[in-house]
Order: structure tokens, then C-alpha cells, then sequence
């Protein structure tokens, strides 16, 4: 087995508000393997967005790292030993523009704002080529427009009608496409998804899964999903990570999480999603609302809204602990939640 | 029978898109009774938000009449306007553009009480945003009464936005896609509170959405009705729609949700439809408007002749040829 492609260690940023600090994301610690795909699930104001532009260097000036490493590896096709390891926290200049794009992608949340609306597809694709410096040379025109055609039919656009079209011609969801096709343009390893199927419609939205499955299969790229959308991770992750206040509370496989989770937040979660095979009373949402990130609560950041949280909870901020292989819970009551879970709503 | 509240009759509705004339909404007939709840589902684009907003008086039709009580809404006047103008109002979808942000919440529900001399006196307004506050979840309600839209959160403005529209004593209200803007975990809970208005006010609501099992959760005991390109393609009690659904493009729709069950999400059975793009409104295609995509497409008949809309199983009624001719 080799090393995962990105290991993320104590990763921690605030951002600096006139009331204060605010702490986006507090010591979150995964792991994303060769070819893995793994969601990051949360709701709006969790730090799951901070942790991907994090990732890619992005964050604003307001928001700093202040303490963390995230380990990324480069392999060679067909080979099982990292041919290079970068600290992507250290890269600066021309190192942290290559590691961008050529290493890891990032495909926005808003489709249409990524999009520069006065150029047209061709420039785009044009454009990211030149800025890393892919496929430079006499032959750069022809290579080039083979390259996006392909990766156009892969996204099922037709690259005929597309090339020549400025973002305001085409639909969201092919813009979407436009955007995942030009995200590979330089054979990332690494895609980071922030909710791509957001805000789309539903045969739209099936489209691009349909779409992201099929690339993911051909290409063996790893893909990290930030999304409030619990259908969207359980079709395509194979990992989950829930985030809850800026920090990772549970994690697990995909089946795990969904069938068996531990952690108080994420069984509220899944029962507060309605589905359409689910009935009325089985839903329940959770009480509250989401913590404010500058004054957190003390102890357990859900205390304020669990039904299990007793005098520990407010008191010690319980640590993310692998209780089963490969299944990770920050919760105090974990071997029980479930059970009590049901009781307290029977009862309720 | 139960008092028709609402009754659409052969309702159209049509924009002028560069020069041309599109319908967003295409000949809907529809009624709804009193303290009934209906949920109407779509893509962008199916004339969903342009029916609610027709409903509620913020857009005119352009062929067809809307009847309140039964009278058509258009030629209203006076003490029958004003009655039709407080009893239905409109929650918008998003709680952070449809608050005044210099306004704390006390003045932003105390000033329509006032406004239609719901309530006399500063002392008595006070008790009744207190109440309506209580009403929506929002307590303590002195915690709120002097806050400004911008300190509360997203799902707490969309309770003031259901306050406000309750100081007037609606009998429906229409919700735009009122909870797609939430925190997904305190969703339930604003529906709940929306069904709670029904049961102990009847007050009737149309929630527009684009999620369907959302839809099925709310309108439990209501009806869901599905919309393409401007029609009304099939309507009926909500479990029936989404359990039976007889419509292919309903078919079609359900078969495309991802659920929340990795099990069930990987081994779910997805219909392919005969085209990927939705057709414009500009060119709307000939006969039923989803032949082009539709998967179970039958050639002449569905290129040439609008389907009626018709009583087909299950209780609902259904716009397709085809369900129509396995029936007969």
C-alpha cells in the first residue's frame, strides 16, 4: 500500500474579524488516498470551505494558517513510491503556481463567477495552458485543442459548439462541465470539489455525478467533495468526514458513516435529511443552530445542541479517536448515542 | 366541499425575451381550497416562481384569471382587494435580501399591525410581535425584538419573514423555495413550523421547491403537482406522486435523486432520457412539450397534440398520452 497523496496534520486557520478571531478550522487532521474520493460534509459556516482553499493556498488576506502541515506526494503513473513529497505549506512563487492546477484543481462553488465572462471557452483553456506553462512550443495551438476537445467529450459537451462560446452562452450545468473539463487540463491528481452540484437542477445535477464517476474511472484522479449535501457524498465518496464547528468530528467509510455513525451530529444530520423512500416521522431536525465561530461554546462544540451532553461535554473538548478500524469520533458518548438517540426522541 | 380559496383558470403568463415573446407559464388550471397545502416542483425554469408570484398579486397574468374566493382577482376593488391583498402573502427565498437591514425586527412587524390597524397602541403591538414571534419559534421574544436582520441567522430571518407575513391574518401563503437557503439540519424544523400555521391557523401554503422528497415530507396530506417548461405535467396527493408516479418526466426526475443511503444511491435505476438538453422557452417544442427528451416517446401523437391535463390513477391527473392510452 502506498502513502496517501495528501495528508493533512493539525491544520488550523482563523480569520481576523473586527469582534475577533474567528476559528474557521481548529486541528483537522485527514488523509486523501491514491484514486480516493473523499467528502468532507458540513453546513454552511463549518470551516469545510476554509479547509480546500487551505488547501490550495487560497485564502483571503483577512485569514491565516497558524499551525498544521499538509504533506502532498506526487507519483509517476504505475508506480508505488512518492517520486516527490512537498510541504505545500512552504511553497512559494513559481512552486506554489505549479503545484496549483498541475497538482491539485479546485472547481469553485458558483459556476458562473468563475467563469471570466468576456472570454471565451478556448481563451480559458488557452490561458490556463500558458499560465503554467503546458503544452509551450510551436505545436502548443493544435495540441492544445485536442487536449480540451478531449476532455469536452469526456464532460459530454460537445466541443464543437463549446469552444467558441462565451460563459454567458451556455447553461449551468455546462458551464460546470467547462469548469471540471478545464480543472483537468493539467492532469491533476487531486480535483477539490466545493458543493459542485449546488444550486443545480436535478437532471443537471445527475449529469455531472454521472460525469465526475466516469472521469474518476478513466483518469484515477483522487477527488476531495465539500458539500452540505448528504445525497452527493453518499453516492460518490468513499470516505466521509463530517465537520462540525471547524473540526473533523467524525470519520469513516462511506457505509459506516451512513449506516452506523456514532457521533450525535452526524445521526441528526442523516435523520433530518428527507428522502423519498423516507417517512414523515422519521425525520427530526436538530434543535439550534450552528455555533458562532468567534465565541465557540466551551467543551463540545454541539454541547449547546446535544441531547447527550452531560456535565464532561461542556467542560472537555473530547479529541477525534479511531473507536474501530478505520472509523474516527470526537464524542464522550459514542458507544451509546445511537440507542439513547432513539429513547430521547421516542420520549420526546 | 371545502371553500375554494384559489382558483387558477386557464392561466398564461408571458415575457418579452429579445423581441420575442416567450410563456412561462402555459395554460395552468388549478384550485386549491382553503387551509390546503400544495407543493409545486421544477427545474429553473418551469414557471413555478412566475405561478406563485401570479397567485400572489405580484405579477398579472397575461390570458387566463385568478380566482380568490371566487372572484377574479383582476377586477377586485376596494373592501374585496384589500381583504384578497392581507390574505395572501408571499415568503421570499432568501432571508438575506428580503429583510430591511436598518430595520429591527420589533419595527419590521409592528409597522403592518399599525399600518392595518390590527392592533391600537403601542402596548398591544408589542404583545402581538411577541406572539407572532412565539408563533415562529423565535423565543424568548424580547431576545429578538430590538435585533437588526444582520445579527440573526439565516434560519431565524426566514421565521421573521413568516412573522411578518403572518401580522396581516393570511389565509395562504405562498413560500419560494423558503427553506433551500437554510442550514439543511434546521430545515425540518422551519416545514414543521409552516404545517403548524395549517394545522392551528389554517392557513393554507404553496411551497415552491425543486426538491422533491422535501416536497413529499411537507405536503404529506396535500398534493404535489410537477411542472415542465410552463405546464403542469402531473398533480395529485403527494405520497401517490412520489411513490406512483405515473408522468415519465416525473419518472425521470425521481430516478435521478441521489439518496442519502450509499446502498440504495449505487444500485438505483437512473432513466435515461433521449436528450440531455432542456429544449429554450423560446423554442418550445411542438405537441407535449417533453417529447424531445421523453424516454418513453411514441412518435406523431406526442409531436402534434398537447396532452390534457386528466384524471389517470392513484387520484392524481396526468398530462401524457401514453398513460392516458394504456388506461382506455
Amino acid at each position: 500500500m502506498s502513502e496517501p497523496i495528501l495528508s493533512v496534520r493539525d491544520l488550523s486557520i482563523i480569520y481576523e474579524a473586527r469582534r475577533g478571531q474567528v476559528q474557521a478550522v481548529r486541528n483537522i487532521s485527514f488523509e486523501v488516498e491514491r484514486g480516493e474520493a473523499v467528502a468532507l460534509i458540513g453546513e454552511s459556516g463549518s470551516g469545510k470551505t476554509t479547509v480546500g482553499l487551505g488547501l490550495m493556498r487560497l485564502l483571503p488576506a483577512t485569514a491565516s494558517i497558524v499551525g498544521g502541515s499538509i504533506v502532498y506526494r506526487r507519483y509517476s503513473n504505475g508506480s508505488n513510491s512518492a517520486r516527490r513529497e512537498t510541504e505545500v505549506l512552504d511553497l512559494k512563487g513559481d512552486n506554489l503556481r505549479q503545484f496549483r492546477w498541475r497538482e491539485c484543481a479546485m472547481v469553485f462553488q458558483s459556476a458562473l463567477n468563475a467563469l471570466n465572462p468576456v472570454l471565451r471557452i478556448s481563451e480559458h483553456f488557452a490561458d490556463t495552458a500558458k499560465a503554467h506553462g503546458y503544452l509551450s512550443g510551436y505545436r502548443q495551438t493544435k495540441a492544445l485543442r485536442e487536449r480540451s476537445s478531449q476532455l469536452l467529450s469526456m464532460v459530454r459537451l460537445d466541443p464543437e459548439r463549446v469552444w467558441h462560446s462565451f460563459p454567458h452562452e451556455l447553461s449551468g450545468g455546462m458551464r460546470q462541465r467547462v469548469l471540471i473539463a478545464l480543472s483537468l487540463l493539467l492532469e491533476p491528481q487531486l480535483l477539490i470539489l466545493d458543493e459542485p452540484t449546488t444550486a443545480l437542477d436535478i437532471l443537471t445535477q445527475r449529469n455531472i455525478m454521472d460525469v465526475l464517476k466516469e472521469l474518476r474511472a478513466k483518469l484515477g484522479f483522487s477527488m476531495l467533495f465539500i458539500s452540505h449535501d448528504l445525497a452527493l457524498a453518499a453516492e460518490l465518496a468513499d470516505r466521509v468526514a463530517t465537520v462540525y464547528a471547524g473540526k473533523i468530528i467524525e470519520m469513516g467509510d462511506v457505509r459506516t458513516i451512513f449506516q452506523r455513525p456514532y457521533h450525535p451530529y452526524t445521526i441528526g444530520l442523516i435523520k433530518a435529511v428527507p428522502t423519498l423512500t423516507s417517512d414523515k416521522s422519521s425525520l427530526v431536525s436538530v434543535p439550534g443552530s450552528p455555533p458562532d465561530l468567534i465565541q465557540l461554546p466551551t467543551g463540545c462544540k454541539f454541547h449547546p445542541r446535544c441531547p447527550l451532553a452531560d456535565e464532561r461535554s461542556q467542560r472537555e473538548e473530547p479529541e477525534l479517536t479511531e473507536v474501530e478500524p478505520g472509523h474516527h469520533v470526537a464524542c464522550w458518548h459514542w458507544p451509546h448515542a445511537r440507542e439513547a438517540l432513539k429513547s430521547y426522541r421516542a420520549n420526546s | 366541499m371545502p371553500e375554494q380559496l384559489i382558483t387558477l383558470e386557464h392561466v398564461t403568463r408571458t415575457f418579452m425575451v429579445k423581441g420575442q415573446t416567450i410563456k412561462a407559464v402555459n395554460d395552468i388550471n388549478l384550485t386549491i381550497p382553503a387551509g390546503d397545502v400544495l407543493c409545486l416542483v421544477g427545474e429553473s425554469g418551469c414557471g413555478k416562481t412566475t405561478t406563485g408570484k401570479m397567485i400572489a398579486g405580484l405579477l398579472p397574468t397575461s390570458s387566463g384569471r385568478i380566482l380568490y374566493r371566487g372572484k377574479d382577482i383582476a377586477t377586485l376593488s376596494g373592501r374585496e382587494r384589500k381583504d384578497y391583498r392581507l390574505g395572501v402573502q408571499m415568503v421570499h427565498q432568501d432571508p438575506y435580501a428580503s429583510l430591511n437591514p436598518t430595520q429591527t425586527i420589533y419595527d419590521m412587524l409592528a409597522a403592518p399591525l399599525q399600518h392595518h390597524r390590527f392592533t391600537r397602541g403601542e402596548a398591544e403591538t408589542r404583545r402581538r410581535v411577541r406572539d407572532l414571534l412565539e408563533i415562529v419559534d423565535l423565543t424568548p421574544p424580547d431576545d429578538f425584538l430590538e435585533k437588526y436582520p444582520h445579527q440573526l441567522s439565516g434560519g431565524q430571518r426566514q421565521r421573521v419573514s413568516v412573522a411578518r407575513a403572518l401580522t396581516v391574518q393570511p389565509k395562504f401563503i405562498v413560500a419560494d423555495e423558503a427553506v433551500s437557503m437554510v442550514d439543511v439540519s434546521i430545515r425540518i424544523s422551519l416545514l414543521n413550523m409552516f404545517t403548524r400555521l395549517k394545522q392551528e391557523m389554517g392557513v393554507g401554503v404553496l411551497l415552491i421547491t425543486h426538491d422533491l422528497a422535501l416536497a413529499k415530507y411537507f405536503a404529506w396530506e396535500g398534493r404535489i403537482g410537477v411542472m415542465y417548461l410552463g405546464r403542469l405535467m402531473e398533480i395529485g396527493p403527494a405520497r401517490e406522486v412520489v411513490e406512483h408516479a405515473q408522468h415519465p418526466y416525473t419518472q425521470v426526475l425521481l430516478s435521478a435523486i441521489p439518496e442519502a443511503d450509499p446502498e440504495a444511491t449505487r444500485t438505483k435505476k437512473h432513466i435515461e432520457l433521449r436528450s440531455t438538453d432542456m429544449p429554450s422557452l423560446l423554442h418550445l417544442p411542438s405537441g407535449c412539450t417533453f417529447h424531445p427528451r421523453c424516454p418513453v416517446f411514441a412518435g406523431e401523437v406526442c409531436e402534434r397534440i398537447v396532452p390534457p391535463l386528466e384524471k389517470a390513477n392513484w387520484g392524481s391527473d396526468v398530462a401524457c398520452h401514453l398513460v392516458h392510452a394504456h388506461e382506455s
